[in-house]
Formats: structure tokens, C-alpha cells, sequence
């Protein structure tokens, strides 16, 4: 099954890299934190918080930053228009352009593309990802985003907050805390990219 | 073992697989293109030096732009203002832009091997610009770019390369890139300017222009370089029109959708006639826009120490 590392997504399946590719065996599942159904109310709950935010759906605009972040957005999209009948925008980032660390990765990572055909322009914008790390990816995200246009204001929803922020930035709206350590690694597991709906702790065996 | 690419030297041997990886990576960066504020940070505080031991415009402003939109510095060096009229070799020129802290060097020369003998001696990655009448890949990587992007696919396609085959490192590049993605190339050109044993690399000789075009899925016109002509080997300008310009009766023997590119500067009238130029089929501006995209993906890749696999 194809583990990654959080904060490091974007990695996956290049052939070098900082602790890049996880692999099975290796890799020791210490507990589900969300199962199915904990991610099905995680983001019912988080699509109305949203809407009772941002007092309905004007001008609202979802964007979910790559890879688990743009799946996470269509479901919230999806609620939200159960809610409230309205469609949402949702769009899509890719970060790889804005990180901190391109300096020190040889060979650079692969860039995908960033999909947002609407005006960012005077909207609220909601960036999606699936887990908050060190806030380093948000911070990318953040800059991504202001290339577009000047949106109104930004908010932040995460499926799993998992601590050792690096950056002064918080999320504001959060599926689950998860105090981890950080030997240890979340992962989260979604029907449309992996083919499973889960949200686990791992930890690398030693032996 | 999976090495790591430094340089981009040509595209003989290219698999599809890395031109592929290039191209998405181009598509990506076209994106930024497209924007109203054109620029990522992702070079921040590299270097690009851009050598021209030739006049160009749009391959060296193609250049610049990209590393600037990358937020990488660029530097031009053209051979009338370097020290190359010292008499300085260029590889002491060479070591002394690597000693200045360039990370990419951008060469374009007219001896054939240049860049190949830069690559060998210094650190920073290099990039053929054009060397002689032998390889300018990141042309062919844009026409490649371009056919993918219009047709949603090269593998299959029927590709005619019409003009002087022999002096034209364009066509060299084109062949071996359409040919590794799968398409089937025609050479068309006056039989004094095709080159013995090209057939070898794959692709097929027309002598008439009509069999060449002849339900083409992509049409590449090649520029008549009258400063690479002085041995008698052209038959004139009006004569060459005649017989291997592209008009819209001849484009009309090709594949009703078929696109008509050239790497430019076009001359209008001798290898292009105006209409066909300016016609709807035309993908020449297009070919332009997406050569930027094309050079930002590669100085991101090679900047970065070269994320495309090489065969081994």
C-alpha cells in the first residue's frame, strides 16, 4: 500500500529524495485515527462551519492544494451544495514551484499543474489539504495563491492538525487534533487516490 | 542504476519517457504563463548565463524569459561583446562564467560538439541553444510540446520536415525526437540539400514536395538559411519557392487538420506563402509562447541537478 509521509506528498514516487518512498514492510501501523465514517463527519461537520462563517456561500471558493487536499475540496464542494444548493468553485494547487526547500533537493520534484479558472479577485478563499505539519506547505500554498490575485481573505481547513507548526499559521477549520510525535508519520488514505478511506498513525520499525 | 541527467545536449537517444516528463513539466509551466502575475520564486538566486556565439533573437529572448519568470538571474553574453574577440578559447570563457557562480550555461555555437565540450569541462548544467548545422533540442522539444498539445498525442502521426535538411539543425533534433515519441517523419528538400544516409536515423526521403505532404499530419517548414548557402547548393530563391514552398494548394494534399510550423524567422513568400503563414492551420505564435514554457521546465529541471532519468 502506498504510504507518504506528510509534508513530503508531493515526493512520492521519484527515485531519490529525503525519506521519500515509504516502503511496506517497513512502515509499522500504529492506529486509525479516523476510519470512513470519522472522514464522512469530519467533513460534514467542517463544510458547515464554512457555511455558518461565512454567513452562506458569496463569493466563496474552495482550493485543494495536491495531491489529497483536491479531493478533500470536491467533497467539501459537494456538501456545501447539499447544504445550501450552491455550487462552489473548486480549484486546484500545486505548491512545488513555492517551496522553501528547492535549494536542497536534487533533482527537483516533478510539477504538476495548477488548475484555478476563476478569479481570485475579492473572494474568500478556502485552502483544503489533508494534513498540517509544520505549516511549511501552507505557507507555499499562501504565496501560490496571492500570484493568482488578491483574494478578500483566506482561510484554512485540514482533515488532521498532527502539530510541531514551524510557522506562526493555524488553521481554521480542523477534521481532528492528533498529538504526534515526530518520529512518527499520519497518512492519510483516500478512496479516489489510494483506493481506501483512512486516516492511520505510523511509525518506521527500527529493527 | 538510474543517473541523473546534467546537461541537455540533444535529443539522439532521448527515450520517450524523459521527453514526456519534460513536457508535462511544460504544461505546467505554461500555466504560469498565463497569468497576470508571471512569475514563481522557484529559481530565486540562480544563475543562468545565456552565450551566443550566433545572432538570435527569439531563442535567447525565449531563454531569458523563462529564467526570469523562474525569478532566476540571466545574464547575456553575445560573441561581439565577449571576450571571444581577444581571442579568448571558449572554454577559458567558459570556465570563467562557472567561476563567476553561473548554475546554468545556455550556449548556442555555430561548431557542431560546443556545447558537448563545455559539458565534459564545467560544473554548471548545460543547454544547447544550437551547435551548427547538428542539434537544437529545446526547438524540437517545443515542436514536440506543441504537437502533443493540439493533437492530444505525437505517437502515430505523420510529420514532414520540408526545406534544407542538410544545414538545419532544427530537422536533426525534430527527427530524433518525433521519431522516439513514435511518429513517422518525411524529409522533403532540394536532393543537394538532403544529406547522405539520413535515412538511416528513420526517416523516410521524398523528392517531390507533394509526396511529402501528402496526408501529413504536421507540416514543419524549414527557414532557407542564405547564410549557410555559398557552395552552390540552392537553386535560387524563386526557383526553390516553385518547387518546395508551401502554398495553400500544396496544404491541401495534407490531412484537413493538418498544422503548419516553422522554428522562424519565417521568410514570408520563398518557404511560406502569406496566407498559409497567417492561416488558421498556422501554429507558428503558438510554437513561440510554448518554446518559454519548454526552456522553463528544463532550466527547473536542470537547475535542480536534473530530475530526467538517462538510459543507461
Amino acid at each position: 500500500m502506498p504510504l507518504y509521509r506528510h509534508g513530503q506528498a508531493f515526493l512520492r514516487g521519484l527515485p531519490e529524495g529525503k525519506g521519500v518512498v515509504v516502503m511496506p514492510g517497513s512502515v509499522r501501523q500504529k492506529a486509525v485515527i479516523l476510519d470512513r465514517e470519522g472522514i464522512r463527519r469530519a467533513l460534514t461537520r467542517i463544510a458547515h462551519e464554512i457555511i455558518e462563517r461565512n454567513k452562506g456561500t458569496e463569493n466563496l471558493a474552495l482550493i485543494g492544494i495536491r495531491s489529497r487536499g483536491v479531493p478533500l475540496a470536491r467533497r467539501l464542494a459537494q456538501r456545501i451544495l447539499q447544504i445550501e444548493g450552491r455550487e462552489v468553485p473548486v480549484g486546484m494547487l500545486d505548491i512545488t514551484l513555492y517551496r522553501d526547500d528547492l535549494g536542497t533537493l536534487s533533482p527537483h520534484p516533478q510539477v504538476q499543474r495548477t488548475e484555478v479558472d476563476f478569479r481570485v479577485e475579492g473572494k474568500t478563499i478556502v485552502l483544503v489539504d489533508d494534513v498540517m505539519f509544520t505549516g511549511r506547505t501552507i505557507r507555499a500554498a499562501l504565496d501560490a495563491v496571492m500570484d493568482l490575485g488578491r483574494p478578500k481573505l483566506i482561510q484554512l481547513a485540514v482533515l488532521v492538525d498532527r502539530g510541531h507548526r514551524e510557522l506562526p499559521i493555524r488553521a481554521d477549520y480542523v477534521g481532528k487534533n492528533v498529538p504526534t510525535s515526530r518520529r512518527e508519520d499520519v497518512a492519510v488514505l483516500l478512496d479516489e487516490t489510494d483506493g481506501d478511506e483512512k486516516v492511520i498513525i505510523t511509525e518506521e520499525d527500527k529493527t | 542504476m538510474a543517473r541523473m541527467k546534467k546537461d541537455l545536449l540533444g535529443l539522439e537517444g532521448a527515450g520517450e519517457r524523459e521527453i514526456n516528463q519534460i513536457l508535462d513539466m511544460a504544461a505546467s509551466m505554461k500555466e504560469i504563463m498565463g497569468r497576470q502575475i508571471k512569475k514563481v520564486p522557484t529559481l530565486r538566486g540562480k544563475t543562468v548565463v545565456n552565450m551566443f556565439y550566433e545572432p538570435s533573437t527569439r531563442t535567447r529572448t525565449s531563454f531569458e524569459l523563462a529564467a526570469k519568470y523562474l525569478s532566476a538571474d540571466a545574464v547575456n553574453i553575445s560573441s561581439s561583446t565577449s571576450s571571444a574577440v581577444k581571442g579568448e578559447s571558449l572554454k577559458d570563457t567558459a570556465a570563467t562564467i562557472a567561476a563567476l557562480g553561473a548554475d546554468v550555461v545556455v550556449l548556442r555555437h555555430p561548431m557542431a560538439g560546443a556545447p558537448h565540450l563545455l559539458a565534459g569541462t564545467i560544473k554548471p548544467a548545460v543547454i544547447n541553444a544550437g551547435d551548427g548545422a547538428h542539434e537544437h533540442p529545446t526547438q524540437a522539444l517545443l515542436d514536440l510540446f506543441t504537437v502533443r498539445e493540439k493533437k492530444g498525442r505525437i505517437s502515430g502521426l505523420q510529420v514532414a520536415i520540408v526545406g534544407d535538411i542538410t544545414h538545419s539543425r532544427v530537422a536533426r533534433s525534430d527527427i530524433w525526437g518525433f521519431t522516439a515519441m513514435g511518429a513517422s517523419v518525411r524529409l522533403c528538400g532540394p536532393a543537394t540539400l538532403i544529406p547522405a544516409e539520413i535515412e538511416r536515423t528513420g526517416a523516410r526521403c521524398c523528392t517531390r514536395m507533394e509526396d511529402a505532404l501528402e496526408g501529413a499530419d504536421v507540416v514543419i517548414m524549414l527557414r532557407i538559411q542564405l547564410e549557410r548557402q555559398r557552395q552552390g547548393l540552392f537553386p535560387g530563391i524563386r526557383e526553390y519557392g516553385r518547387l518546395y514552398g508551401l502554398n495553400r494548394e500544396r496544404l491541401a494534399l495534407a490531412a484537413r487538420d493538418a498544422l503548419v510550423m516553422h522554428p522562424g524567422p519565417v521568410n514570408r513568400g520563398v518557404e511560406i506563402s502569406h496566407d498559409v503563414a497567417d492561416g488558421v492551420q498556422s501554429v507558428i505564435n503558438e510554437q513561440v509562447t510554448n518554446g518559454v514554457a519548454v526552456r522553463m521546465a528544463l532550466l527547473y529541471l536542470l537547475a535542480g541537478g536534473g530530475a530526467v532519468e538517462a538510459a543507461d
